[in-house]
């Protein structure tokens, strides 16, 4: 048996500390309450460092930050001149980006592997990508000279901090706005090492602002009278409570929110590679991806063979210590999501689902949760409906194409899709039916800062990424 | 002769069902599988894992020299370093085989001994395979009947391309037939006159394990890899190998995984296990493992033994030697403390 020795990348390289205030008009400041928080490593239960829980007045400093930040510089400055700071911070990013990568491992619990190889990259390129099109704007077909926003209230999640907030703060400064951004109160800290990357590039002072906290912040922050754009990824229970309190404002929303994608595998397909997309589009990130592709619809006369060939794979996933760099599946983020994850399943249980894991040594400290695979699910059961948000998978049985179409759309949900066939007219065909904002043929769970991405339903609205994420940030 | 077992005893029986077999396999996605492969070289393989590692990659090398300018002493110093590796260290393990050509079979047969390293020959017209199959049995006949324990023959890659599968199956059944010695369990006595004074190297030595080289540099695409192990395995192979190292690109990380994949379905299938060799290109230890993170996690762990996998190569082998010195003294010693044959 080949044993790999464990082989953890050195927390060393991480500069935390103790506290944190909040990053205000390029300063770091005290909070006018006295509320505070602590982050954990959810894979330890340790505590990382203490931060804060920012208060309406809070909110309103950093919002009139913003606000003057973009009528005194920001809004005035020309494209290009913009871009410089972009590129200088993109730089910035790649230099430091196994600092950020061993720090978001640690704060989230997702595998060095990933957070290593595709959140730090995507990052990076979101800023580069974005920093280009700064001086282009006039060119992207939104109308001849268009204008920034002012100030965005931006709301990002905690299962990819650092990359959705590139997502967010990359074409919003492009664009022109300054921006007032909360984290996800479990994963605060590379947000919070973004800021001292905005000071090491000299952005000026008030065109970011970091304000950390939990859901009253981020309330305070999207109510903010003051604010002229709002972004929030998340929960479509949060989405919809934001889309109400904006409703009647002169506010901007974009909104991205869950998932429950299918992945449809067809008998044609190659066999191998699509085992691969499964396990990589719903146990990648430990499940918490909104585009996850949480239900596979396999062709019946398939199922056996596929199922047969997951399972084998579904044994060699490595699963504990996120700084592992030879770890497949780290911790889940939080004690609350892991009892989410649990209640579901055992909803799917109850149901009469058919629950499998792999023979997997969990951990005695942290939230861990076995990759785990339902077979005889039925389109009603709530695994197949509600969005799990954790490394579990739904198997459904389909016969013909359009019985593929008509179960992957039948979720309130459209955000992504999977098809695996080798046949490229089927591919064309199934994309132009799926209601999903995007389509992944033969992969999944690709990401391009040059793609839109977007929901369809109730999954949100407006589209982030390539030249189409410019227009949320657009007086169009 | 054939080894097919019933649940597949009718594909061969021509052109078109073993074209129809072959073409049925599940397709091949090429991003997919480089993907898949380039994932399983981020492993890091440290500390005790990897004094593992090299030395199980030392026991599966087969050290190999074929050059038109291979001397008798230049084998003879080969075989020297495949039974000792390192001369300053008997806990290194031997290599697994040492790979040669026809001619110089009796000379490796004689130097290796019974030190338990194999003796294998490419054979069929090696490199191009561009010969009659005349001329291949007989080539084939010649290297068993020096001794070879392994022959390494070469696909027709010209007639696999343009769809003549069952004249590539035809051919490796001849060659496995002429892989067979006189009281090996299926021997029938192939080997030509004229052999006598190699023959004696060999005397209770059973039939010679069949290694077929698919070249898969010059298949093109991945289906055709996988295409072409399951045609080698249905008509007998012991081992599929990707190259000649003739051909470049040799042996690479998805090519491997493809052949890999295509092992592992055969003994879930027809229960019997076929060994891989990619051969080629492979050149310092973080090579090697990589090749070993790949079978570990694709065929499984029952392939991590130089039965069932090998490494066609003869540059790694000091790289291996240098590091495994590393791990246990601490320090790197320079290229001039290993020999270069």
């Amino acid at each position: 048996m080949f044993e790999y020795a464990p082989a953890p990348e050195s927390r060393d390289i991480v500069d935390i500390r103790p506290s944190y205030g909040l990053f205000i008009n390029g300063e770091w400041v005290d909070s006018l309450g006295d509320e505070r928080d602590k982050t954990v490593n959810p894979a330890s239960e340790e505590v990382l460092a203490e931060f804060t829980l920012a208060s309406e007045a809070d909110v309103d400093r950093a919002v009139s930050a913003a606000r003057k930040a973009y009528e005194s510089v920001w809004g005035q400055l020309p494209g290009r001149e913009r871009a410089k700071y972009l590129f200088r911070i993109a730089r910035i990013i790649q230099e430091r980006s196994r600092e950020l990568a061993v720090l978001e491992s640690l704060d989230n619990g997702k595998p060095i592997r990933e957070s290593r190889d595709v959140d730090l990259p995507l990052v990076a390129a979101h800023f580069f990508y974005y920093a280009g099109w700064a001086d282009k704007l006039e060119h992207a077909g939104l109308g001849a000279d268009p204008r920034a926003l002012g100030v965005a209230a931006q709301v990002i999640p905690w299962n990819f901090p650092l990359l959705m907030l590139a997502w967010k703060i990359a074409p919003a400064l492009a664009c022109g706005n300054t921006v007032v951004l909360k984290p996800a109160e479990t994963t605060p800290l590379t947000a919070l090492a973004f800021a001292e990357i905005c000071r090491q590039a000299d952005l000026p002072p008030g065109v970011v602002n970091i304000v950390t906290g939990a859901g009253a912040t981020g309330q305070a922050l999207v109510g903010h009278p003051d604010v002229d754009k709002v972004a929030f990824t998340g929960s479509t229970e949060v989405g919809r409570m934001i889309a109400r309190s904006v409703a009647g404002t002169r506010k901007k929303v974009t909104l991205e929110l869950g998932g429950k994608a299918a992945n449809i595998v067809f008998d044609d397909a190659a066999l191998d590679q699509a085992v691969e997309g499964i396990v990589n589009g719903i146990f990648f990130n430990q499940g918490h991806v909104c585009c996850a592709g949480s239900r596979l619809l396999v062709q019946e006369s398939i199922e056996t063979e596929l199922l047969d060939a997951l399972k084998r794979r579904l044994s060699t996933l490595r699963l504990g210590d996120p700084l592992d760099k030879n770890t497949d599946i780290g911790a889940i983020n939080s004690a609350a999501q892991l009892a989410k994850i649990r209640s579901l399943t055992e909803a799917g249980e109850q149901e009469g689902a058919e629950r499998w894991s792999p023979s997997c040594p969990i951990p005695d400290k942290g939230y861990w949760f076995p990759p785990t695979l339902f077979t005889g699910v039925a389109q009603s059961h709530r695994i197949a409906r509600e969005e799990i948000f954790g490394p579990v998978l739904s198997v459904l049985t389909f016969r013909t194409p359009a019985e593929a179409v008509e179960k992957a759309n039948n979720s309130p949900y459209g955000l992504s899709a999977g098809v695996w066939t080798e046949k490229g007219s089927r591919i064309l065909w199934m994309a132009d039916k799926l209601r999903a904002g995007v389509v992944w043929a033969n992969t999944f769970n690709r990401f391009d800062p040059t793609s839109p991405f977007g929901g369809y339903k109730e999954s949100g609205y407006g589209r982030e990424g390539g030249r189409h994420g410019l227009e949320a940030y657009l007086d169009v | 002769m054939s080894t097919l077992t019933p649940s597949f005893a009718g594909v061969a029986s021509s052109n078109a069902t073993l074209r129809a077999f072959l073409q049925g396999l599940p397709g091949v996605d090429r991003v997919g599988a480089d993907q898949r492969a380039a994932m399983l070289a981020t492993r890091s393989i440290k500390t005790t894992a990897k004094a593992q590692a090299i030395d199980l990659a030392i026991s599966m090398v087969d050290l190999t020299t074929l050059e038109g300018a291979d001397t008798a002493g230049k084998v003879r110093a080969m075989c020297a370093k495949a039974v000792q590796p390192d001369p300053g260290d008997p806990s290194v393990p031997k290599v697994a085989a040492v790979c040669v050509y026809p001619d110089m079979v009796a000379g490796a047969v004689q130097a290796v001994g019974r030190s338990g390293v194999r003796v294998a020959s490419v054979a069929t017209a090696f490199p191009s395979g561009r010969s009659s199959l005349d001329v291949k049995v007989t080539d084939t006949a010649f290297a068993v009947a020096a001794g070879a324990d392994e022959i390494d023959m070469v696909i027709d890659r010209g007639a696999f391309l343009s769809g003549d599968y069952r004249k590539v199956f035809e051919e490796i059944v001849a060659i496995k037939a002429a892989c067979a010695r006189e009281g090996g369990p299926s021997g029938n006595g192939t080997a030509k006159s004229g052999n006598g004074a190699a023959k004696k190297g060999s005397p209770a030595k059973g039939d010679a394990h069949l290694k077929v080289i698919l070249e898969t540099g010059e298949l093109a695409t991945y289906d055709n890899v996988r295409r072409a192990s399951w045609l080698a395995m249905l008509a007998g192979a012991d081992f599929i190998k990707t190259s000649t190292g003739k051909v470049s690109p040799a042996a690479t990380l998805p090519v491997t995984l493809v052949m890999l994949e295509a092992v592992r379905d055969f003994r879930a299938q027809t229960g019997r296990m076929v060994g891989v060799k990619p051969a080629g290109g492979i050149r310092t230890t973080k090579d090697a493992v990589k090749y070993l993170v790949l079978v570990n996690e694709t065929a499984g762990p029952d392939w991590l033994d130089p039965e069932w996998f090998r490494l066609g190569a003869s540059s790694v082998l000091n790289d291996l030697l240098m590091q495994r010195q590393k791990m246990a003294t601490g320090r790197y010693a320079g290229p001039d403390y290993f020999t270069l044959d």
